[in-house]
């Protein structure tokens, strides 16, 4: 297992890296800023496994916390609530640089 | 066993649910409710599945006995860890840190790459959805309902989870946080809910029936004794 790139509390960015077929970024969080909640481990990528390679190399997996309010233009719940969900390595960047 | 896909789309309309003058009667059915048209991936999904068969590449009981498996997990299980959660700290502990461990410590075996535990508190309610598709732990509560898999489901829980959640009857105060996890990639999820007051003398059988499928998804709350 590599070295996670990023740590619990690091600010990201979600990438929008054009990828068609099985990729299991969605959409609506694309271009959106959040923080690592925590580092899942190394996952083969089910890009690859969608079309029977599995020989690739295992993949870091985060879950990135974004605030709902962030998300969604005109939100009403409470201002902290928030939307996890897990991101693989290549669909990150650190937030300060700007997007590919 | 023919299965190939019916004759829908070959331009003739022979009047579908009548279910007895069928020109094409000579097939097994391919489902329980063969009587309804094919949508273009089911026949696709029979055609592939024939196909299959007919190479040698799976058998039809392999199939069977995949589907089977894959439909051998109950929410009881969940509700068994739970249970067990709310009279053992030290087993809540563990099911936080390694669900999976915590299921093996019961018996219960997981196919899952990775389990998480959720925990609502009195400041937090979680709520799982996949918006992609509709990944699900199976291993610890079976097969997903049909609100999980619809489309109108994934893609309200993630954009209005307190008014979803209220349609399901559960109202969260705006001074609770809501959390909603995205089921999108490898990791699988089980919230746990917050014991109900007056379960204080409830064994662990007793308190796992008052966790319903729903509750570990984040959408009900545990019944409470004597109420509804």
């Amino acid at each position: 297992m590599s070295e996670p790139k990023y740590e619990t509390g690091d600010q990201v960015r979600i990438l929008d890296i054009g990828k068609p077929g099985h990729v299991r970024t969605p959409t609506y969080v694309r271009h959106k800023i959040g923080i690592i909640e925590r580092y899942c481990g190394d996952f083969v990528n089910p890009e690859d496994k969608a079309y029977g390679r599995w020989d690739g190399a295992p993949i870091a997996l985060y879950r990135v916390r974004l605030m709902q309010s962030d998300l969604w233009p005109g939100y009403t719940g409470a201002p902290n609530d928030v939307l996890e969900l897990e991101i693989y390595d290549h669909w990150l960047a650190p937030a300060g640089e700007e997007a590919a | 066993m023919n299965t190939e896909p019916h004759d829908h789309d070959d331009g003739h309309d022979d009047g579908h649910g009548d279910g007895h003058d069928h020109e094409h009667d000579d097939h097994a059915p391919t489902r329980e409710d063969d009587d309804i048209e094919l949508t273009e991936r089911e026949a696709t999904f029979l055609a592939l599945k024939s196909l299959l068969i007919e190479q040698g590449i799976v058998t039809a009981e392999e199939i069977r006995k995949r589907m089977e498996f894959n439909e051998r997990g109950s929410p009881h299980q969940a509700a068994r860890m739970i249970a067990k959660a709310w009279l053992d700290p030290h087993y809540k502990t563990r099911m936080i840190d390694d669900t999976k461990a915590a299921a093996a410590e019961l018996g219960i075996e997981t196919t899952e790459a990775e389990l998480v535990t959720l925990e609502n508190t009195p400041d937090r309610h979680n709520i799982v959805v996949c918006t992609l598709c509709s990944c699900y732990p199976r291993s610890l509560l079976g097969e997903p309902p049909a609100f999980y898999v619809s489309k109108a489901y994934r893609s309200r829980a993630v954009r209005e989870p307190r008014q979803v959640l209220k349609e399901f009857g559960v109202d969260i105060p705006q001074s609770v946080d809501i959390a909603v996890h995205d089921s999108n990639a490898d990791l699988r999820y089980v919230v746990m809910p917050m014991r109900p007051a007056g379960t204080d003398a409830m064994s662990e059988a007793e308190l796992a029936a008052l966790i319903s499928r729903d509750c570990v998804v984040g959408c009900a709350l545990p019944s409470e004794p004597g109420g509804n």
